[in-house]
């Protein structure tokens, strides 16, 4: 059974995030409550509350997955997968690409500011790619 | 929103040295010594590399290797390091190894080592926040801005260019170890064979030195690495497979807060909410 997405929890404002299945492209929409910031100063909705919230199932083809979003010092900081679809050689793909893209989007879409990059030891020329040359270039 | 804010009057270098590139970033404020011991750390990194590096046939350790010189000729600094190879060998059981395959090579020790002795040296000099980042691994100091933790980017071992989750803290090393840039370079000491379980393994803690080491031990480990990845003291790990499951100690800053511990991923697992979340789909 389908039940259309309310465009509604499209502009609560919150952190939305999309996790696509491919390839039968299905989505999955969660929202969790609007964090402040430069983009939402208005705090009419009430400083979001830390801790971890954990959303309901969610049915997709491949199974049920549901996530949590992890809220600290009023801004979204993670996005932890809490169940996935087992038994078929497709959860590994899921497991591997669309759940961590999820979480990229996710802590993507709160503009997480970023002072430095971890990351498996990059070659002097890797690092003209890396986002930390990104942020050595930014204004001091 | 605050980046201007808090980058404001930053001073920022970077230079490349030992085949990869280190970044600094000294957050005000700071005093006028701040810039010589800069000067200073710099020469420190290239000296360093000119007495360890395993790419030069005339480094001190390249000959030491070759049985040309012995242990007491190299100097109090060499000997320093490789006792603290020798300390790290026997804490993570052979796991991390300065002489795997019989060959001479403590850079696994000695990059993270020279981060933190140039970050004590800026902040010697009164950089009470700064960030000495060595091809990915950094040591930081204070925090980012007043009231600010620091918030360190951890890079997506299989998607080149993305995050797997940020850091937040103050005074914290953060270490990463995989296959990402390099390919299979970390090999497991047992076997001298690559280690290929793991796509990285990020390892926190307050010194850089220890806490890259235990990255790269518990990268060689695989999938032992995670049962052995809580027996550390004041580390925590955060590690993605092969596969691209991801797992982490219940102690992730950053990635943990209440309710969910351990696991990034468990199947068919349940967690009580502390909280409601509105979820749609169908």
């Amino acid at each position: 059974m389908r039940r259309a997405v309310s465009t509604a929890v499209l502009t609560t404002a919150g952190v939305v995030v999309l996790l696509s299945l491919k390839p039968h492209h299905s989505t999955v929409l969660l929202s969790v409550p609007p964090v402040p910031g430069a983009s939402s100063p208005g705090r009419a909705a009430g400083p979001p509350r830390d801790g971890t919230f954990t959303g309901a199932a969610v049915r997709t083809p491949y199974g049920p997955v549901r996530v949590a979003a992890v809220v600290r010092g009023g801004r979204l900081v993670a996005v932890r997968v809490i169940q996935v679809p087992s038994g078929t050689g497709r959860d590994q793909q899921i497991a591997g690409y669309a759940v961590p893209r999820l979480a990229r989007e996710a802590i993507g879409a709160d503009s997480a500011r970023i002072d430095a990059v971890s990351g498996a030891s990059y070659t002097s020329q890797g690092y003209i790619d890396s986002l930390q040359s990104a942020l050595d270039r930014a204004d001091g | 929103m605050a980046d201007a804010g808090h980058r404001a009057g930053a001073i920022r270098h970077v230079e490349h040295v030992m085949g990869t590139v280190f970044s600094f970033d000294v957050r005000p404020p700071y005093g006028d010594g701040v810039r010589a011991a800069l000067d200073e750390a710099v020469a420190l990194l290239h000296r360093v590399d000119a007495v360890f590096s395993t790419y030069r046939a005339d480094s001190a350790i390249s000959r030491l290797g070759r049985g040309e010189v012995t242990v007491a000729d190299c100097g109090a600094e060499v000997a320093r390091v490789l006792a603290r190879c020798a300390r790290a060998r026997r804490e993570t059981g052979g796991w991390f190894s300065h002489t795997a395959a019989g060959r001479l090579d403590p850079s696994g020790l000695v990059k993270g080592w020279a981060v933190e002795r140039a970050s004590d040296l800026l902040h010697a000099a009164g950089a009470r926040n700064c960030c000495v980042n060595g091809g990915g691994d950094l040591q930081l100091r204070g925090e980012a801005a007043q009231g600010v933790p620091w918030r360190v980017g951890v890079a997506h071992p299989l998607e080149p260019g993305a995050l797997l989750t940020v850091v937040e803290g103050r005074d914290l090393a953060v270490a990463t170890s995989g296959t990402a840039e390099r390919g299979a370079h970390i090999t497991d000491p047992h076997t001298g064979r690559p280690a290929t379980a793991l796509a990285s393994v990020t390892v926190t803690g307050r010194r850089l030195a220890r806490t890259d080491v235990l990255a790269t031990a518990l990268f060689a480990m695989g999938d032992g690495a995670r049962e052995r990845a809580a027996s550390f003291d004041g580390h925590e790990v955060l590690a993605v497979t092969a596969a691209g499951a991801v797992w982490h100690t219940a102690g992730f800053p950053g990635a943990v807060a209440g309710g969910v511990s351990e696991v990034g991923v468990v199947r068919g697992g349940a967690v009580a909410a502390r909280g409601a979340v509105v979820a749609g789909g169908w």
